[in-house]
């Protein structure tokens, strides 16, 4: 990486190489450079894509931007690519992919979006609840870009893993949840058993979420990982998966549009509606849309081996067969 | 300021929605509706909703009175209808391989030390410790979902329970 030497452009924001990729911006669109093309995207899509690559350390499997950028994760290395899994671009042989150390690839987006993202714009928030990422140079916000993820190793609530949310810690219930129950469960334990006889209001407590698209972990059994988030408007990549990924919809409604992972074919549609249950394939790729803010239950195995055992067909690409 | 309304589900009301297939097998989405699982399910069955290799989503109905059962890591319960209450034990001996996934259902009472208890509605998640014994109460008709390692008493239908054309 990384910020070019040259001074930051008359709109006062710098350049940054990776490899064979330049990044620049000016006052609404993302210019991405690499050795075969070039490509533009609004730098408001820009910053909650780079946003989500950057709190999901590369997440699990294809992070696409649009249908021409996106990352790879490969648990260790990330590439990133223009046009790979874009028919036309590799066709054309203008497609383009380039390996890069996790850290190298993060240091450089965690780099941009400091220098981009300008006071009052949150990549994270819903666009009714935050300021305009375009214009000129105006400050930043990192306290916004920084935020941690969670990630409980047992439980939310258990002592010592991560804390419940309240008024007092910073988060209020959103706007959209001022109807959800804030009452906590009964909890009865004899002595001794304090730390164990755990149980917290998961619902509240994703009412008080103040990010969207960005699954946290709250609760992990070994390597089955429950992951709910809070979804309003779009999800702004469009995840390709590298093994069978599940949702449960925990409340109101999100609309999936699904494609095949390397061509973009559209397959389905899932509507999903409160109690509904399905499975994302591993060979697919989708985006979500939800007009209303909603709770979305995101159940990930974690194992870093499953991309080799579905290569290896010691792992299926279809969640169950009947 | 908009006065929003948050739609989640029950027993009584939910609206399922679906897979629309423009090229692809519905069953490849194994898409159902915890509701209408756990509305037509025995007490206490665990049917599985979800399944990612070794890992379970059980959909349970809770009506009565379960079993006791004990689980040889942790499993999570989260109540997505009525209100639950979920006794916690502390057996004396092991009484199951640590090594194993998924709960096993014990014959008649533990022995060892009551932990506690925990009364959870609608989206409360309750931790089920490894190693502890546990058993669910609910006096009318609720709705768990957990989150663990298929066991024995992991039951599969998926041809009944998801969308298939």
């Amino acid at each position: 990486m990384t910020i070019t030497d040259e001074a930051p452009n008359q709109l006062g924001y710098r350049q940054f190489r990776v490899g064979g990729f330049t990044f620049s911006r000016d006052e609404y669109f993302v210019t991405v450079e690499w050795p075969t093309g070039n490509h533009q995207m609004p730098v408001d899509h820009w910053l909650r894509c780079v946003q989500r690559d950057v709190a999901w350390g590369f997440f699990y499997g294809i992070v696409n931007f649009d249908s021409v950028i996106g990352t790879m994760n490969h648990y260790g290395t990330v590439d990133m690519f223009a046009g790979r899994f874009n028919e036309a671009y590799r066709r054309a042989e203008v497609d383009y992919n380039e390996t890069f150390g996790h850290d190298e690839l993060l240091d450089c987006f965690r780099a941009m979006l400091s220098d981009w993202t300008n006071e009052g714009y949150d990549p994270f928030a819903a666009p009714l609840e935050t300021g305009s990422a375009f214009g000129p140079s105006s400050g930043n916000n990192d306290e916004a870009v920084t935020r941690r993820r969670v990630v409980a190793e047992r439980m939310v609530g258990v002592p010592g893993d991560e804390p419940l949310r309240s008024d007092d810690s910073g988060f209020p219930v959103n706007r959209a949840f001022a109807d959800v129950d804030q009452g906590e469960p009964e909890i009865d334990a004899a002595p001794g058993y304090e730390d164990e006889v755990c149980s917290f209001n998961l619902f509240a407590y994703l009412s008080r979420s103040d990010v969207t698209w960005n699954p946290s972990v709250v609760s992990a059994c070994k390597e089955s990982l429950y992951c709910p988030t809070t979804e309003e408007f779009t999800l702004p990549v469009i995840h390709g998966n590298d093994r069978v990924e599940w949702f449960v919809q925990i409340s109101d409604e999100i609309q999936w549009d699904v494609e095949d992972r390397d061509t973009g074919a559209k397959r389905a549609r899932v509507i999903m509606r409160a109690g509904d249950v399905a499975a994302m394939p591993a060979d697919i790729r989708h985006t979500g849309y939800s007009p209303k803010r909603s709770m979305l239950l995101v159940w990930e195995n974690g194992s870093p081996r499953i991309p080799e055992m579905i290569a290896k067909g010691e792992a299926p690409v279809h969640p169950v067969d009947f | 300021m908009t006065d929003y309304k948050t739609v989640f589900g029950s027993l009584e009301d939910y609206a399922k929605g679906g897979v629309h297939i423009v090229d692809d097998d519905p069953k490849y989405y194994a898409f159902s509706n915890i509701f209408e699982v756990a509305s037509q399910a025995a007490p206490y069955e665990k049917i599985a909703v979800g399944k990612n290799l070794e890992y379970v989503l059980e959909a349970i109905r809770a009506e009565g009175t379960s079993e006791w059962r004990a689980t040889p890591h942790d499993e999570f319960a989260l109540v997505m209808d009525g209100t639950v209450r979920i006794e916690l034990f502390d057996p004396t001996a092991e009484l199951v391989d640590p090594s194993t996934g998924g709960s096993v259902t014990l014959h008649g009472e533990p022995e060892g030390n009551p932990m506690g208890t925990v009364t959870a509605q609608r989206g409360h998640m309750t931790m089920l410790p490894a190693g502890k014994a546990y058993r669910m109460h609910c006096d009318g008709v609720g709705v768990v979902l957990l989150q663990t390692i298929e066991g024995p008493d992991t039951v599969y239908r998926w041809a009944d329970i998801c969308q298939t054309f």
